[in-house]
């Protein structure tokens, strides 16, 4: 445990020292900006613009470092033969993997924290108060960072055996598709037959669910999120991530690297 | 009688190849040797040969097809037993973000010091290799020598019973290199095993109790550097160098080779001392006579170039 | 791990559990995630003039993003059986604002806007306001002057305003002829089921909209089933005459002769009569949900 500790801070460091945190800073612009942007037109809407504004880049900007430092993870290192004095230690391979996806997200939910604060900061501005219904901003920020955490393991997972373009591409990809499985379910295409119609509704289930996160709405106009949807969510994540994690794991142990 | 430090059985590595993958490349093909506890072995052997292949299998970097390998007693696949084994790979790269003190305690890390112990090693090593002042300078600002003192550090900072070394003289100016050779004598007097590949044959002369001979992917001898080539002499060379007034017979010219003011020849050991009457006569004034013994390299030499004329004509048949 | 040829194969079962689990929280999710309610999540940003400065050179692009999702909203809608429809102007209005050309948004939003419950906004007054600003932009698109005589005769009642509409449709280029034939018909008759059956009618034969020409066709049927009912009260109206009550049953009056057999609606189903001696679609009928009680009959 403590061995995937080590790798984990090392991630973290690595992350820190690649300037992957200078996002904080445009981040931190965006929010200024778009604060006072708001104030002025003043309609009744500043919190909804505020709010659907900033999950939206704390989404997309941790989209991006999960997707393309995610892949990274792993291909860097075989890339550039870092990997091989490492393995060479009491470690096993399955252990150096958990120890990286564990540093990466540890990086962005520092990041995402960074960035929650400054959107409350935003929305003070805008506001003037806070008051308890904006707790379930932190909710939709949570529940991005458990998008966040499923992305880098399925990034892990394509760059465990494709290079790292098509893993980019490939988790990419998949993150888009999951974004419409929800749709699959409702989907009244009446020109499919009914086999179709069951793929499609079996695939809607068993592909990664990204919409489950995306409770923008709910937390632009101050609505609360069910306890137990923040529950099932969080396990939906844990186990999935368990499941990408292990096949990435046998396909890693498993490889001849450079 | 120690158990060996190292033990393979047929170790074979084969990689897909070619379109669709339906070649096989044969890159080792059955070694079968040992390495000795408390001995150097060298690993001769041309570019390709398969030196870091086996390495790389040995220290589960890369996974065999067919055979097996045990490093103290333990099979390859068991990492616990890393513990007691230091590795430098080949053309070894780091975190560039990293200083050098950062990545010696990054792995020191993995063996379990207290953080006392730990940051001792880490100085004691910076110093060993030459890198104290560097140690705060990020990685990335490094040359490839350093890079290569950093890699050997981490792979001795542990004390472990075994270090394996992967041509840990590339790169290396002829300083470093004395540097490197002492730093594995030292391991030896400390009574460590070390395995090292390398292709410069006098390395492994001046070190190595063994050697090992890899060619084409096969193990093609093994022993002291001596005894590999056997003891057979070659004849004598006759260094020697012409006084004023001095003047050589045709024969004797013909057989000289000549830079500076030196003169060389090799006769054999029969026909040595007619010729140094001659030369004598001559005139020549004889500077040194040296025994002819073949040389790691000559047999070296002799071997790559069978294997490269076999490893022609299989391209050429297109087998 | 090198031969681990029996562990994969042994993971397999390991791996089906782990998807059983995700379906089972999948499940969950989706239950909680309906229950929340999802109406305002559609509309990002109500404010047009907002979104027209937000959206830059891409108001074309914002327009037909907002066009799709009103779309989406309203099949969403139809598909929960909710009837609740508030948020399709929003989404309608920063369309057209960001395009005022958007055709279609025009004429969708003429028909959903203006329908009542359930199968529209119920407020014809904002339609009028929607083609209104249609016409503004697109002054020469005769088929807008087509959706707004409509709303004017079918729900609001103002026959004369209909006919008005219809009359400067009919002079622009390209217009049908009936568009003269229909004004000059709205003006004389008012009120009239025979009328609107004939709108309806236009409507499904040339719309494009497959949503539109569902409505249509559905409001056809309901036309449909006025005039059987109509029919049937009147038949029961005799039946009192004759038995000095008013029938309990479609039964009874064919069980006296007054009706050769059962009537029925005009998806296959037989109309009832209820507690007030008055016919009524049947419950079991498909039109029943699109009746309502909201609905006010012509």
């Amino acid at each position: 445990m403590s061995r995937i500790l080590i790798v984990a801070r090392n991630t973290f460091r690595e992350a820190v020292r690649d300037r992957v945190l200078y996002n904080l800073v445009f981040f931190a612009l965006l929010m200024i900006a778009s604060a006072v942007i708001v104030g002025q037109i003043s309609m009744d809407i500043e919190t909804v613009v505020i709010v659907s504004l900033g999950l939206s880049a704390i989404s997309l900007i941790g989209l991006l470092i999960a997707v393309f430092t995610g892949v990274g993870l792993v291909s860097k290192e075989i890339d550039k033969r870092t990997l091989h004095a490492v393995l060479a230690k009491p470690l096993h391979r399955w252990e150096f993997l958990l120890g990286k996806f564990s540093g990466l997200v540890l990086t962005l939910a520092v990041n995402t924290a960074a960035m929650a604060g400054g959107l409350f900061l935003a929305m003070l501005f805008v506001k003037h108060s806070i008051a308890r219904g904006d707790a379930v901003v932190l909710v939709a920020v949570y529940f991005i960072l458990l998008k966040l955490a499923l992305v880098v393991a399925l990034a892990m997972l394509f760059s465990c055996f494709t290079s790292s373009l098509l893993a980019i591409l490939f988790t990419g990809g998949l993150y888009v598709a999951g974004l419409f499985v929800a749709q699959l379910r409702s989907l009244q295409m009446t020109q499919l037959n009914a086999q179709t119609q069951k793929l499609l509704s079996v695939l809607s289930y068993l592909l990664p669910n990204f919409g489950n996160y995306d409770v923008m709405g709910a937390a632009a106009h101050g609505r609360p999120v069910p306890g137990s949807l923040i529950l099932h969510n969080t396990l939906y994540t844990m186990l999935y991530c368990a499941i990408v994690l292990t096949a990435a794991a046998m396909i890693f142990s498993r490889k001849d690297l450079k | 009688m120690t158990a060996p430090a190292i033990e393979t059985q047929n170790l074979t590595k084969e990689y897909p190849h070619g379109f669709l993958h339906l070649k096989r490349k044969t890159s080792l093909e059955g070694l079968t040797m040992q390495v000795q506890d408390g001995e150097v072995f060298g690993f001769l052997g041309p570019n390709g040969a398969g030196k870091s292949t086996t390495i790389k299998l040995l220290m589960g970097i890369i996974f065999p097809t067919t055979g097996s390998a045990q490093i103290l007693g333990r099979p390859v696949s068991d990492v616990t037993m890393h513990r007691d084994i230091g590795y430098l790979p080949e053309q070894p790269y780091f975190y560039d973000y990293l200083t050098a003190g950062e990545v010696l305690d990054y792995f020191a890390r993995f063996h379990g010091f207290s953080t006392t112990e730990r940051n001792e090693r880490v100085q004691k090593m910076l110093k060993r290799v030459g890198l104290e002042t560097a140690g705060k300078i990020q990685l990335r600002k490094y040359s490839k020598g350093m890079l290569q003192r950093v890699g050997l550090a981490q792979a001795i900072l542990h004390d472990p019973k075994l270090v394996i070394l992967d041509e840990p003289m590339s790169g290396l100016d002829p300083v470093g290199r004395r540097e490197v050779r002492d730093i594995i004598l030292e391991l030896k007097n400390a009574g460590k095993t070390i395995l090292f590949s390398t292709h410069i044959l006098s390395d492994a002369e001046m070190l190595c109790d063994r050697v090992g001979v890899i060619s084409g992917g096969k193990l093609r001898g093994v022993g002291a550097p001596g005894s590999i080539v056997g003891v057979k002499s070659l004849g004598m060379e006759i260094v020697f160098e012409l006084v004023d007034g001095a003047h050589l017979t045709e024969k004797i010219n013909a057989k000289v080779a000549r830079t500076g003011a030196n003169y060389r020849m090799s006769v054999s050991e029969t026909e040595l001392y007619a010729t140094m009457e001659e030369l004598r006569g001559a005139g020549a004034r004889v500077i040194s006579v040296t025994q002819i013994k073949p040389t790691l390299e000559d047999f070296f030499l002799e071997l790559v170039g069978k294997d490269r004329a076999q490893a022609a004509a299989i391209e050429v048949s297109g087998k | 791990m090198t031969s681990g040829r029996s562990t994969a194969w042994l993971l397999l079962p390991v791996f089906a559990a782990g998807f059983a689990g995700v379906w089972q929280l999948q499940r969950k999710v989706n239950f909680e995630r309906d229950a929340m309610r999802e109406e305002q999540d559609e509309v990002l940003v109500r404010s047009p003039k907002l979104m027209k400065m937000a959206t830059l050179e891409y108001g074309t692009l914002a327009a037909d993003i907002y066009w799709t999702r009103a779309v989406q909203y309203y099949g969403n809608k139809r598909l929960g059986q909710d009837t609740n429809l508030e948020s399709l102007w929003p989404l309608l209005d920063v369309a057209t604002t960001l395009d005022p050309n958007l055709l279609p948004a025009y004429r969708f939003g003429a028909t959903f806007l203006s329908q009542p419950e359930p199968r529209g906004a119920g407020r014809p007054d904002i339609a009028v306001q929607l083609l209104e600003r249609g016409l503004k932009a697109n002054p020469d698109h005769w088929r807008l002057y087509q959706d707004l005589g409509n709303i004017y005769y079918l729900e609001l009642k103002d026959y004369a305003k209909a006919g008005q509409a219809y009359l400067e449709g009919s002079k622009k280029a390209g217009a049908a002829p009936w568009m003269k034939i229909m004004a000059a018909r709205f003006l004389e008759k008012g009120e009239s089921r025979e009328t609107a059956a004939m709108l309806w009618a236009e409507l499904f034969e040339s719309s494009t909209d497959a949503a539109i020409k569902e409505n249509a066709r559905i409001n056809l049927e309901l036309l449909g089933a006025d005039e059987d009912i109509e029919h049937i009260n009147e038949i029961a109206q005799q039946f009192a005459a004759k038995t000095g009550r008013l029938p309990k049953s479609v039964r009874e009056i064919m069980q006296i002769g007054l009706i050769g057999g059962e009537p029925v609606d005009p998806t296959g189903h037989a109309y009832v009569i209820g507690s007030d001696g008055k016919a009524h679609i049947s419950e079991k009928s498909p039109l029943f949900k699109e009746s309502s009680v909201y609905r006010r009959g012509l």
